[in-house]
């Protein structure tokens, strides 16, 4: 009925031919990407990074593959590295292609995170691009006969300065053959005044089968005699920790679904069955009773976290801030309040695993490969090098969603029942089994002198970490999960709170919250912290600007030093059209007010601007955000046009994390399941967007993926004073916010 | 109990063996290998798995195959031929001008939510080939996208009628 591809499992495969994307070109009426069953046990270790083979493979058609360890998340990571190594190699786009992540395959390189991969990676691909040019030079010199620098390329065609009939290819080189050479770290890279690919505008390589049905999602994943499962939990997490223990199954509750059975290993339970609907009807139909406990802090979430047992840092404390707060001529001083945030993927995760004796294969939309392998091997009682993960894109995650969750699901249940499982998330598992972006709770006071100049700023904190392992690997195993941590973008941190501003007195203090003390999962979601710690110090900053009657944009002016932030704020201001003024000058009577804000922001790295303009009508409470700009300044970006999309990207999620995300949550569990219980921006109420990248050839790359959401989401927030003459002090902010604010 | 269906999609009959009231989704995907419609909430809420039945834009996860029957199927595959006929055109394009325009307009990101956005763009454009810009917001309203490409969404949608305006003449 169906044929299949075999996986090209071992890289000598990959080198045979060339189809490194795996062409899925099946006969028949059938389009799905097949994959075949593991014909052996995975041998092949992780590729050595110090062997140039690991990166660059040359085939005798004159094209190159390129293995690299970072996922395509649909932000154009592929393109841009693409770019990078066509640069070094000089050969055109249309010769090199992506292999397929996977770990046997392709080096590691760490997990897809913190908008990485380009600054991180970039420099990596580009040195190993480097030393296989050298390495063809070498080889060409011989050919040729010709000293190395007489020697010209032009797309993999190698010609003698002087002496254009003498000339040979790549392919000719080295066609499917392996450069056997360590890296030596020395190899010459191009300089940027001779870049003719990298700066440049490239199209996505990802975009053409992606609008025209081709492209293989994880969704469409398939293999022979595999089964369907579905994860069976609560409807909605608990406290973390303790919240799907099972008391009972009733296994006689799905008897009637032909071809359905329970899966059950720890507190992780499963159904599997022939036909995916079977799967479905089975999970929802599974009678299982739960132990609940009522441990969250429904309706005193924020006094819960104040009140907690935490652990304290003093991240920053220069000068002395009571001193100069006492002398002030204007403190603002306020608590903000931000909630629990979802990544809530617009597809829920999928994985399909095919677990042996000694084996296993596990193809998912892991953000890190080699991370979630080695959650897998402990969760089957594997060794790491026994297991293999391939990764194939699922929707945008934006952070660690539930895509490893449903990884070892898959896997702990193809392992119960000895068959391929594909396991697919329904709408409530992801909703409700995410790794939150966790609350934040933050005192905020900031003091200015007559003439406008920021003398204080204080900044205290609370927040719970991250978790650090999967739901479906706690279950499966059992024992006491491990204390959430906090993460690399701690809760308060420096870059994002004081390296934007020169300010003599300074302190920030960062409360963790035990996150076992009744809490929800956490986890790195965009921008993580970015977000509440923007929305909460931009309204600061604009406050006592306002307080000393500047323009906001003046104001920061006279408070930046850094050439970078202030041209990130210049390049916001002269696209937005910035008229100097002072905010909310007057009030007026109108029922729908418009206004208009600025704020700054980043994560750790690369300086972000936002503008918006907005209306607000004071009678509903409702905001419409009309147009936001957003400025980005990340080094020498690779190619503008990806960043341009990442930045429009980030505002457009920034206005939906800033006016409608919140998770909701019972004293049992969470609440928000699906799009209506958890809604985000519609179209119908998407902002107009202006992305502006500030392009700086003599900085390194750096971040650009989420820089601009905090300064999006602060300069909504500025704008709501700037129209009514109040603040928010808590987001999202909700209609029924609006109103008791303009109330208050 | 699963019973033979007869269903025409994309212009093509099937025979599949499916309980009547299994959501045409998980028929398309797993009987027919088809990649356009993909799961998204199961709920109709977001637009993920849209089709096209008879012309007219349908959640395929709260569908059941068994309603189906008699009439025809069209999915994100079956597009291009669709315009084809619609146009009396020779032959089929690659793609509709509406997925092209997706390209130049290097709209997705993640582009999962592609497969609803054309669906519904190709139906919108089909019954007002001049859509306002407050007719494409009305219209698109049913689908989410969560990597925040609606504006471009939003101009390659301008852009596929202006193409097929030209196309036209």
């Amino acid at each position: 009925m169906m044929t299949h591809m075999q996986p090209t499992l071992s890289r000598r495969n990959l080198l045979k031919g060339g189809a490194l994307i795996v062409g899925f070109n099946i006969a028949g009426p059938l389009t799905s990407p097949m994959v075949g069953p593991l014909a052996a046990p995975a041998a092949a270790a992780t590729p050595d990074p110090e062997l140039l083979d690991s990166w660059i493979a040359v085939h005798a058609d004159n094209t190159a593959t390129v293995f690299m360890g970072k996922v395509e998340l649909g932000q154009g990571t592929t393109t841009g590295m693409l770019q990078i190594a066509a640069e070094e190699l000089d050969l055109a786009m249309s010769q090199v292609r992506a292999a397929r992540v996977d770990t046997n395959v392709t080096p590691n390189q760490g997990p897809a995170v913190a908008s990485l991969s380009i600054m991180d990676n970039g420099p990596q691909l580009r040195g190993a691009a480097a030393e296989a040019r050298q390495a063809l030079m070498q080889l060409a010199a011989v050919r040729l006969d010709a000293s190395v620098d007489r020697l010209r390329v032009k797309d993999g065609v190698v010609t003698v300065e002087g002496d254009p009939g003498r000339a040979v290819s790549y392919g000719a080189l080295i066609g499917d053959r392996q450069f056997n050479v360590k890296m030596t770290g020395k190899a010459p890279q191009k300089p940027i005044s001779q870049y003719r690919l990298v700066t440049t505008r490239v199209p996505r390589v990802d975009i053409p089968d992606k609008v025209s049905g081709k492209y293989a999602y994880m969704q469409h994943v398939r293999l022979p005699g595999m089964l369907h499962g579905r994860v069976v939990r609560p409807r909605g997490q608990g406290a973390y920790g303790d919240s799907a223990r099972i008391v009972s199954i009733d296994a006689s509750s799905i008897s009637g679904i032909a071809g359905s059975r329970v899966v059950r290993r720890g507190d992780f339970v499963g159904v599997v069955a022939e036909h995916e609907w079977d799967a479905v009807r089975a999970a929802e139909k599974l009678k299982v009773t739960w132990d609940v406990p009522p441990r969250l802090p429904a309706g005193r979430l924020f006094e819960a976290m104040r009140t907690s047992r935490t652990i304290d840092s003093v991240i920053v404390d220069t000068g002395d801030v009571p001193a100069a707060l006492a002398t002030a001529a204007h403190v603002a001083s306020a608590t903000y309040y931000g909630p629990y945030q979802s990544h809530a993927p617009f597809a829920p995760s999928c994985a399909l695993a095919d677990v042996g004796a000694g084996s296993a294969l596990v193809m998912c939309s892991t953000q890190f490969p080699h991370g979630v392998r080695n959650m897998l091997a402990q969760t089957l009682g594997l060794s790491s090098d026994q297991v293999q993960v391939r990764y194939y894109e699922g929707a945008g995650v934006f952070g660690r969603a539930c895509h490893d969750d449903c990884a070892i699901a898959a896997a702990v249940m193809s392992q119960a029942v000895g068959r391929p499982v594909r396991v697919q998330f329904m709408r409530w598992d992801e909703l409700g089994w995410d790794n939150y972006g966790p609350a934040h709770l933050a005192d905020v006071r900031g003091g200015v002198d007559a003439a406008g100049n920021m003398m204080a700023f204080v900044y205290e904190g609370w927040h719970h970490g991250w978790n650090t392992a999967e739901t479906s690997q706690e279950l499966a195993l059992g024992g006491p999960v491990q204390p959430p941590v906090s993460g690399r973008a701690r809760l308060v941190n420096k870059e994002t709170l004081t390296a934007v501003y020169s300010m003599p007195n300074v302190r920030l203090i960062n409360h963790h919250v035990p996150g076992l003390d009744g809490y929800l999962k956490g986890g790195n979601l965009r921008s993580p912290m970015d977000l509440s710690i923007s929305f909460a110090s931009e309204q600061t900053i604009d406050e006592l600007a306002h307080a000393v009657r500047m323009d906001p944009v003046a104001f920061r002016r006279r408070n930046i030093t850094d050439r970078r932030w202030l041209g990130v704020l210049d390049a916001v201001a002269l696209a937005a059209g910035w008229v100097p003024r002072v905010t909310h000058a007057a009030s007026s009577g109108a029922r729908v007010v418009t206004g208009r804000g600025i704020a700054l922001g980043t994560h750790i790295v690369s300086y972000g601007g936002a503008v918006a303009d907005i209306e607000v009508d004071r009678e509903s409470g409702e905001i419409r955000v009309k147009h936001l700009y957003g400025a980005l300044d990340a080094g020498l970006v690779v190619n503008p046009a990806l960043v341009e999309n990442q930045i429009e990207g980030m505002l457009i999620q920034a206005t939906s994390r800033a006016l409608i995300e919140e998770v909701q949550f019972t004293n049992t569990n969470v609440t928000s399941l699906d799009w209506k219980t958890y809604p985000v921006l519609r179209f119908a109420d998407h902002p107009q967007v202006t992305p502006i990248v500030v392009q700086r050839l003599d900085e390194r790359s750096t971040g650009a993926g989420e820089e601009v959401m905090g300064a999006a989401v602060g300069a909504i927030a500025n704008a709501f004073f700037d129209a009514t003459g109040a603040r928010m002090r808590e987001y999202p902010m909700r209609p029924d916010r609006v109103r008791a604010a303009l109330k208050a | 109990m699963a019973e033979e269906l007869k269903i025409r999609v994309n212009e093509q009959e099937s025979i599949v063996a499916a309980d009547r009231d299994t959501p045409l989704l998980y028929v398309l995907s797993n009987e027919l290998g088809l990649q356009g419609p993909r799961f998204g909430c199961g709920l109709a809420q977001c637009g993920s798995c849209s089709v096209l039945l008879d012309g007219v834009e349908i959640r395929s996860c709260i569908t059941p195959v068994g309603a189906v029957e008699g009439k025809s199927v069209t999915t994100l595959e079956g597009l291009p031929a669709l315009y084809a006929r619609q146009r009396n055109l020779a032959n089929a394009p690659a793609l509709h001008p509406l997925q092209r325009a997706m390209i130049d307009e290097q709209a997705p990101q993640c582009g999962y939510c592609y497969n609803g956005m054309i669906i519904k763009g190709f139906e919108l454009l089909s019954q007002k080939p001049q859509p306002t810009e407050g007719a494409i917001r009305e219209a698109m309203n049913g689908h989410l996208c969560r990597c925040g490409s609606y504006p471009r969404i939003m101009k390659a949608i301008q852009l596929a009628s202006r193409i097929m305006a030209e196309e036209r003449r």
